[in-house]
């Protein structure tokens, strides 16, 4: 079938449009996700071992099968998370794009979108602005990630990074804000996998231009 | 365990490689593929299905390597207070059942620390004689690969001093320490003139209990308590990787805090 030339030139204009994620954004999100993955099952391995928080982890959700599998898993996939988070963040923090996705938040809006998401009217029009609640938890999810590496990293070498895990208060501490970051970044996978399936454009966006 | 390629693999590979030689292929590769990335798949195993164990070999050798680098011999351990002291101090060991009953029993008067290897003096060491040597004290973190530490008080001599008098090698790669527990662990040279690691014969200003390593535990207060060994019996110094008990199970040999 041949085209009219109105129609090749529409499609040619919405070729143009800038993807609502750049393809960067998608590559990390989807690397991130599989290692975030691997990371938190791992952990959860070795955390049976010696559990602070009081229960263990049912098998069928831990990786590794043993402390010995889950620190092998676990000591592994960290590189993949480090590596591609910084990649995320250098992208984001040198093109803007984070500052321009995520801010500004401010009370008002939180409460006001917050509202808005309980009674079902938070809109969806235009995914590519994020809404004040998604800023907010896009925000403490990242700061989440930096706090879990940081502390997994002060309990991996409390000698040789002693500063860093005296400033989260020793070892023993230190394990528990491992824990309480890993408890939010769950949290939140729990709430953003919610809220992408029940809007699939947005699940739709992250692997394809539009 | 390394399994020898199963005949197929290289013509699968080869195969492989050929139909990646269309150009958009070989782009992608080139681009998201380093050849750090393809040197994890040697240990890829295609017609067995994958398995994920070379893989995690392949990257604790390289945690190794990576540790080996972040560690310095400046860097000390943080040293406590009498008053942090853990009591009761934790018990574990690798056997089991987990109890000190098993602890082996070692007649004082009878025994005798080998040494063996890369060493100009190779005597035996009677207990009296090591217990003469000039004394060290350290109140550090005991941190066990399980996740709990134990803050404890440790006396005895400095393992550097200690390999300076029998005349050790220390350009030597490690020292393996055989134990009459039967357990075995090798730390490398640098960690071993470190100047916390201690051969130690007191602990809590008494003499080692049984339960913690009678008659001498080697304290390492830059690596996981499972690279402390208990009740030495042999101390060798050489250029052969030994590895040990938990390292043949699957931990990290470096294990470096």
């Amino acid at each position: 079938m041949t085209e009219t030339r109105p129609d090749a030139a529409v499609a040619a204009a919405l070729s143009r449009r800038p993807p609502i994620h750049p393809a960067i954004a998608r590559l990390t999100h989807w690397i991130n996700a599989a290692a975030m993955a691997v990371m938190i099952s791992s952990g959860w391995a070795i955390h049976n071992a010696y559990p602070t928080l009081p229960w263990q982890f049912p098998i069928w959700t831990t990786l590794g099968g043993s402390l010995i599998g889950g620190l092998r898993w676990h000591f592994a996939a960290m590189w993949l998370v480090m590596i591609n988070g910084l990649v995320y963040l250098a992208h984001g923090l040198w093109s803007g794009r984070l500052r321009r996705k995520l801010f500004p938040i401010t009370p008002r809006a939180v409460v006001s979108d917050l509202r808005a998401a309980l009674a079902g009217r938070l809109s969806h029009g235009d995914i590519a602005v994020y809404n004040s609640i998604q800023r907010l938890l896009y925000l403490g999810v990242i700061l989440a990630g930096v706090v879990a590496v940081a502390s997994g990293l002060s309990i991996w070498k409390p000698v040789q990074l002693r500063w860093l895990v005296m400033l989260l208060g020793d070892f023993d501490n230190a394990r528990l804000v491992h824990f309480a970051a890993m408890s939010a970044i769950v949290a939140f996978v729990v709430v953003h996998t919610a809220m992408a399936l029940l809007v699939p454009k947005t699940l739709r966006a992250m692997i394809r231009r539009r | 365990m390394d399994r020898k390629p199963h005949p197929d693999t290289r013509v699968i590979l080869r195969e492989a490689a050929r139909r990646l030689d269309m150009p958009t292929r070989r782009l992608f590769l080139r681009h998201a593929v380093g050849l750090g990335a393809l040197t994890l798949l040697t240990g890829c195993d295609v017609t067995d299905g994958f398995s994920a164990e070379p893989m995690l070999s392949r990257i604790s050798d390289f945690n190794d390597r990576v540790q080996a680098w972040l560690f310095s011999p400046r860097r000390l351990a943080r040293e406590y207070p009498e008053s942090a002291i853990t009591r009761p101090f934790p018990f574990n060991s690798f056997y089991q059942p987990n109890t000190p009953d098993k602890a082996p029993v070692i007649n004082p008067a009878t025994y005798r620390l080998n040494i063996t290897g890369r060493a100009d003096r190779r005597d035996d060491w009677t207990l009296d004689q090591l217990y003469a040597l000039p004394r060290v004290t350290q109140i550090t973190r005991h941190i066990c690969i399980e996740g709990w530490s134990a803050i404890g008080k440790w006396s005895g001599v400095r393992f550097a001093e200690f390999l300076r008098r029998i005349g050790a090698d220390t350009q030597a790669k490690y020292v393996t320490f055989r134990c009459d527990d039967n357990y075995v662990t090798s730390i490398d040279m640098p960690t071993a003139l470190h100047p916390q690691t201690q051969l130690s014969f007191w602990f809590d200003d008494r003499l080692l209990p049984r339960a913690y390593g009678f008659p001498m535990k080697l304290r390492i207060p830059t690596k996981l308590g499972f690279k402390n060994p208990k009740h030495i019996g042999e101390i060798e110094i050489g250029n052969d990787y030994v590895g040990g008990t938990w390292e043949t199970a699957g931990y990290n040999w470096f294990s470096g805090l």
